[in-house]
């Protein structure tokens, strides 16, 4: 049974460590940060995945758990105890972005948040960053985003002050990509 | 559960002191505390409404053996909580369930009892016997 | 909003914070309370704190209330502040309150009822005379037990009424409640919402509403219909275990209030019920919020708006004394840049009428 790994040692201190990663890496798109590294979270997820989840979801949070990392789901309900619905979702495959609730005009950060696993940050792929937080644009690389994936978000860079935010995890590195960043190819 | 639920810390190690020591254990969660919002019925038996939350703490652990236990309890004390998750855990071994059982839940449940007999007892004697014209002449 | 962030006084507010704490103290030569003395024998006040807190811990709300010096709403606004740093981990199946433990339960429309009437640990029949016994720690006699004690639960008033047909039935479950402390008011409020806001409002206020009714103000002819008061235990139902656990034990006050309805249309002439359910042993705040919740009805039963009680808008809104208290006081908070402006209108405003005055 997956609910005999434990969670957090320190649940407050180490949610508040990875709450800062995450606020850091939303405020300063594309750059690369340490989290997680002391978990020992269940095959698939990844420790940066688990400590984000361990971080954001609680039990009045609506999360999706992606059918690529349903061995966890045990352990994501016992540790985060998450409701039914979409303010999160975990995957290992990027959804279409265009599919998933990118909130109101009126209540914009009513929208879903996509906590990613990729196979690697900081190598694969190149892209160029812009945007509030980036002083000039700013190379970034992933291993393991779609084909097609800068016109997909270009799309949704479009609706912003609407829009889907994007947290990349990888080992024990998470980065974000925030609705209000242009990204290029690099 | 319902009996650990309303044991006091001192009610527990008072009870565990004449019992063999429960098994090792590792904690898997908490104990921590938290809120459980209370529900009420409309009329008192029509749809849910939210009458307010109250303190909870809970706990979860595994033994060696591999047994989970859980415990939910009103109130903030971790040191219980952590208690009666390793008890409920012990309890599914059944090396220690019929001990403790005997041992600590069932001298527990009894004092529970006691003490809400005791309650009643007090109720029953506020109870109003009404004297009417009619009872006076019978 | 009309007012403007400064800085400094900060010595001034340490100073200050330091005389409150001597203040809060008081004569170091009398014994310093302690919070075990606060909940086991200021009973009453843990549990309104608790109640208008919205927060059952009577821990809690003890050290609430020193730190308060027993500013009660003071307390309330700890406990709602403290609430907020906790996680939700699950909400209760509704409670049982007709399987209560009962320590009290009294019916004003039927004298003989099963399981009597229980006065329990009640002021009722005091004098209301000062008892200067209290001032010395005299000993008290034991509560007499009697050993025939009711062990059954003790049906409700109004299932009798309803074996007849006389008295409206419970509505049916539609599903999960709102949550003020969740989601933004909206009207009109369904009476879930609304039983929610009267349950942490202010007692004071539901008493002054649930007053006015009976003084004409949407009198819709109350009855204590039953009120009880006991302990009641809090079920959850925990997602890793998948089957409901007792958690542990609340105790709780229910008035159901019955009001005579002449009928509608549809309708046919029965009683109606006003419901109040309140944390603690706080039964002028259960019976104020059944008066107050029965008037509330006025427009789904087809009664004329036209008493504050049953403006949904008006006591909703108003009920919380958090809320309440933020808003009184924040006028405390400086308005210099705002009154200035004021203050040149009306300079404006006077010269501008001296100048035409001058010039007729």
């Amino acid at each position: 049974m997956s609910i005999a790994l434990p969670g957090f040692a320190n649940p407050v201190l180490d949610a508040q460590s990875c709450f800062r990663a995450v606020l850091d890496a939303m405020a300063r798109p594309g750059t690369i940060h340490a989290t997680g590294h002391a978990l020992t979270p269940p095959p698939p997820l990844s420790q940066a995945t688990a400590a984000v989840l361990l971080t954001l979801i609680d039990a009045e949070t609506g999360l999706t758990i992606a059918p690529g990392l349903a061995a966890a789901a045990e352990w994501i309900a016992f540790h985060c105890g998450p409701c039914p619905g979409c303010d999160f979702i975990v995957t290992d495959s990027l959804p279409d972005l265009a599919t998933l609730d990118a909130g109101s005009d009126e209540v914009p950060e009513g929208s879903a948040t996509v906590i990613l696993q990729v196979a690697a940050l900081g190598a694969g792929t190149a892209f160029t960053l812009a945007g509030p937080g980036l002083q000039h644009p700013t190379r970034f690389q992933a291993t393991g985003l779609p084909p097609g994936f800068i016109a997909m978000w270009a799309a949704n860079h479009r609706l912003y002050p609407r829009g889907i935010d994007l947290i990349l995890c990888a080992g024990d590195q998470l980065a974000a990509l925030p609705r209000s960043v242009s990204i290029g190819e690099g | 559960m319902a009996v650990l639920a309303r044991a006091s810390l001192a009610d527990l190690t008072e009870r565990l002191a004449s019992s063999p020591a429960l098994p090792d254990h590792v904690v898997l969660r908490g104990p921590e505390e938290g809120l459980v919002m209370v529900r009420g019925r409309i009329g008192g038996g029509g749809g849910g409404f939210n009458l307010g939350e109250m303190t909870v703490t809970r706990c979860t652990v595994r033994t060696r053996g591999g047994q989970v236990g859980h415990a939910t309890i009103a109130g903030r004390n971790g040191a219980c909580a952590l208690l009666a998750a390793r008890i409920d855990a012990a309890l599914q071994d059944a090396g220690f369930h019929d001990i403790l059982l005997a041992a600590v839940i069932a001298p527990l449940a009894l004092r529970q009892e006691a003490a809400r007999t005791q309650q009643a007892a007090r109720a029953a004697a506020t109870k109003v016997d009404f004297f009417t014209l009619q009872t006076m002449r019978a | 909003m009309a007012y403007v962030a400064v800085k400094g006084g900060e010595r001034a507010i340490d100073a200050a914070h330091a005389w409150l704490a001597t203040v809060r103290r008081g004569d170091p030569a009398v014994t310093e309370i302690d919070t075990a003395q606060i909940r086991e024998q200021l009973g009453r006040a843990v549990d309104r704190v608790m109640a208008e807190g919205s927060l059952y811990d009577p821990d809690l709300a003890a050290l609430a209330i020193k730190q308060a010096q027993g500013d009660l709403i003071e307390a309330a606004f700890l406990l709602r502040a403290y609430r907020t740093t906790l996680p939700r981990l699950a909400h209760s199946l509704p409670l049982d309150t007709a399987a209560m433990a009962i320590h009290r339960r009294i019916s004003a429309v039927f004298k003989d009822l099963p399981g009597g009437q229980v006065l329990g640990p009640t002021y009722d029949y005091t004098h209301r005379l000062l008892d200067f016994a209290l001032q010395d720690a005299a000993p008290i006699t034991a509560a007499p037990a009697e050993g025939a004690a009711a062990t059954e639960p003790m049906q409700r008033v109004n299932d009798f009424l309803r074996d007849e047909g006389l008295i409206e039935p419970d509505g049916a479950d539609t599903g999960t409640p709102g949550d003020l402390t969740r989601e933004p008011l909206r009207f009109p409020a369904g009476r879930d919402v609304r039983l929610q806001a009267l349950a942490r409002g202010d007692e004071g206020f539901l008493l002054a509403m649930g007053y006015s009714t009976q003084r004409g103000y949407g009198g819709s002819h109350p009855f204590a219909g039953e009120i009880r008061m006991g302990t009641v235990s809090v079920i959850i139902e925990p997602a890793e275990l998948g089957f409901p656990i007792d958690i542990g034990d609340l105790v709780l006050t229910e008035c159901q209030m019955v009001n005579q309805f002449k009928g509608s249309k549809t309708v046919p002439p029965q009683f109606t019920r006003g419901y109040g359910l309140t944390f603690g042993h706080g039964e002028r705040k259960a019976m104020a919020m059944a008066l107050v919740d029965r008037a509330m009805r006025a427009e789904e039963l087809g009664e004329d708006v036209t008493a504050p009680a049953q403006n949904v808008e008006f006591v909703v809104y108003h009920s919380d004394n958090i809320e309440g208290t933020g808003f009184v006081e924040h006028l405390k908070l400086p308005h210099y840049v705002d009154f200035q402006s004021e203050l040149e209108t009306i300079r404006r405003m006077r010269a501008e009428a001296q100048h035409a005055e001058a010039g007729a």
